[in-house]
């Protein structure tokens, strides 16, 4: 083996079985393995910087003054750059919602489940049909309420109820609520 | 690569030959596009349509570049920025008509094209590569077009790019996360308008790129033709210069006749009144229709309506919509029958043009129209009959067909079996 060393790729490495690993190979496998990890730590970043910037992040609450929304009026307002829909509900249309029972719904949550405890008058949801995207109608003064009196989606015809839950056309979920808390019995910090 | 008898390039200038000898760059171009690239005698009109696309590429590059010089990539300001380009911009309005719809008139060259392939069988072996790179051309082609279409910052641009990356939202679990790692926020805004500028200037030199890998796989087999019987012998094939750059220059004519007549005459006829109108998150047009070209493939999406075991509509409508294209990649398998022209396919011919193109026709116009429960009922019998033609019909009618008798070879076909038919190209 000494006598006759010789570059050829053979005799370098055929003497050298350890458990039938070679030297080579482990180098092998280690330069690949680290230049890898360096591969995936450079494109962990690359990746990462489409996400949402801070700046981005930072808008991401709005506060809201609930004192001039009369009964039966919705405001649009945005969050996170998405129009959001704060409604005042009547008596009536509270009962209207309650009415239906939950068997009946594609994605069935009560009033309750989408409004805070006492508080059931103030529906909050984004204005995304969860169809498309679209911003549905209702929330304006004279818009189209649809067959439930909640809103209607102009794209493809999605109607929702007073609960804004989804009860007909191709939207597959109840407007969202995002998270929001009470700051005062006037005013609420979304997001 | 190529045939045997290809000419051989043999610069007689001395500037050229000492240029050959250090970067053989002119003997590359002669061998591919020139005197040294052997193609079909018989080639007809629809094989002018790749170079046509190469064409229509290089207009959107150069319109592209120029426009990039003027247009601001900032949401408050690139609506604005698009109309000082059509006001101030010294021939601005000429360059952005010419860019919108040299896209317009980029799509309808490979639409062509794409149907050329599917009606004389060019995807078959030996073209397999040939065709599934021209796919990714296709699908490059529509993420360009696609990005480059939000940058005005109109309505159409605002709720196209919403409703697109919306589709991403359909898929379970991972979807909302990935449709905001898209758009960089919640909705589309800055973020995503900066980074659809950067892709939609980078892409179509991806394109490129791919295209020269789609000509170099090409010009293995060499090109097909329209009898679909291989090369047997130089009287098959007549040199690429003259006899083809002459013959695409008058495609290349017409084209930009035809091009002409839409940046001057109807340069807004494909497009959307509604993108005149600066992007409002907070109200959607009355109807969101995308550009004409993917309008088959929107017709699709909207035709799901009704959820199918545990999948939601929406979900099923996203998965057709791609299946629609990543279908075409498994042409080659499908299609089994050894003939590749559809001249001499009776049955094939007859489902090409009285099924698949109707249908295709149908789908684009339902996909361009607000969606009523008419209207969608229709796309949902032209969709199942698209995708009931490449997985059930086409594979029935390539076992069961019989097929007319092919040409012996290529000259045969042009020139009869007359016994003293012999090669004699038109001086
Ligand atoms: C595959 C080739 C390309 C296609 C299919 C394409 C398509 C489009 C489309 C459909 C629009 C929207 C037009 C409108 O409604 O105003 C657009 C806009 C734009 N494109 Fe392209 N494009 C291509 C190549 C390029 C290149 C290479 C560049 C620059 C390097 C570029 C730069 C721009 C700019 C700055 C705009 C915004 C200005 C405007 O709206 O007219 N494009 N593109
Ligand atoms: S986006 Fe609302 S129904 Fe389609």
């Amino acid at each position: 083996m000494e006598s006759m060393a010789s570059l050829t790729e053979d005799s370098a490495t055929a003497g050298e079985e350890q458990g039938g690993v070679r030297r080579r190979d482990f180098i092998n496998v280690a330069a690949a393995s680290f230049a890898g990890v360096g591969a995936v730590s450079v494109a962990l970043p690359l990746i990462n910087q489409m996400n949402p910037s801070a700046d981005v992040l930072a808008e991401a609450s709005t506060e809201i003054d609930l004192a001039a929304i009369q009964p039966g009026q919705t405001i649009k307002t945005i969050f996170r750059k998405q129009p959001l829909f704060v409604r005042h509900l009547t008596p009536a249309e509270i009962a209207s919602a309650e009415k239906v029972s939950l068997g009946d719904l594609r994605d069935p949550q009560s009033l309750e489940d989408r409004t805070k405890a006492g508080k059931k008058q103030w529906l909050i949801t984004m204005g995304v049909c969860t169809h498309l995207g679209c911003v549905p109608l209702g929330a304006g003064e004279g818009e189209v309420k649809g067959e439930f009196g909640g809103y209607f989606c102009p794209c493809h015809g999605s109607s929702y109820d007073t609960a804004a839950r989804i009860r007909k056309g191709p939207a597959p979920r109840n407007l969202e609520v995002p998270p929001y808390e009470f700051t005062s019995d006037t005013a609420v910090k979304v997001g | 690569m190529s045939f045997p008898w290809a000419n051989e390039y043999k610069p007689s200038n001395p500037l050229m030959r000492y240029l050959d000898e250090k970067l053989p760059l002119p003997r590359f171009v002669y061998n591919a596009v020139g005197a040294g690239y052997p193609v079909p005698r018989n080639l007809n009109y629809f094989w002018n349509f790749g170079v046509l696309a190469g064409v229509a590429l290089m207009v959107q590059i150069v319109t592209g570049v120029v426009l990039a010089m003027h247009f601001a990539a900032e949401s408050t300001v690139a609506f604005s920025s698009v109309e000082h380009i059509m006001r101030d911009v010294n021939a601005g309005w000429f360059l952005r008509y010419a860019h919108a719809n040299g896209a317009s008139m980029f799509f309808i060259v490979v639409y062509i094209h794409i149907f050329r392939g599917l009606f004389y069988g060019s995807y078959k072996p030996p073209r397999e590569m040939v065709w599934h790179l021209g796919l990714v051309i296709f699908l490059l082609m529509m993420a360009t077009a696609f990005m480059g279409y939000v940058l005005p910052w109109g309505q159409m641009s605002f709720w196209g790019a919403k409703v697109i990356t919306g589709l991403f939202g359909a898929i379970p679990l991972v979807g909302e996360p990935i449709q905001t790692w898209l758009l960089g926020g919640f909705a589309p805004d800055n973020a995503a308008l900066n980074r659809f500028f950067s892709l939609h200037f980078l892409l179509p030199f991806v394109i490129l790129g791919v295209i020269i890998l789609h000509v170099w796989a090409l010009h293995i087999p060499g090109s097909s033709n329209p009898t679909g019987v291989e090369v047997k012998s130089e009287q098959d094939t007549v040199p690429f210069h003259p006899y083809y750059t002459a013959k695409d220059g008058v495609g290349v004519a017409a084209f930009f006749l035809l091009f002409a007549l839409l940046v001057f005459f109807g340069p807004n006829f494909l497009g959307e009144p509604d993108n005149y109108i600066p992007a409002n998150p907070l109200a959607t047009p009355a109807n969101i229709v995308p550009e004409w070209y993917f309008w088959p493939f929107y017709a699709i999406l909207r035709a799901f309506t009704v959820d199918f075991l545990f999948i939601p509509a929406k979900l099923l409508g996203v998965l057709a919509m791609f299946a629609a294209i990543l279908l075409l990649f498994f042409l080659p398998w499908l299609d089994t029958s050894a003939v590749r022209s559809g001249h001499y396919r009776p049955l094939f011919r007859k489902f090409f043009w009285f099924g698949l193109i109707p249908t295709i026709a149908i789908l684009g116009y339902c996909g361009g129209s607000h969606a009523t429960d008419g209207i969608v009922l229709v796309s949902q019998f032209a969709a199942a009959y698209y995708f009931a033609h490449f997985l059930i019909i086409l594979p029935i009618i390539s076992r069961v067909e019989t097929t007319k008798p092919l040409p012996t070879s290529i000259t045969e076909a042009v020139l009869g079996t007359a016994p003293g038919a012999t090669l004699q190209p038109a001086e």
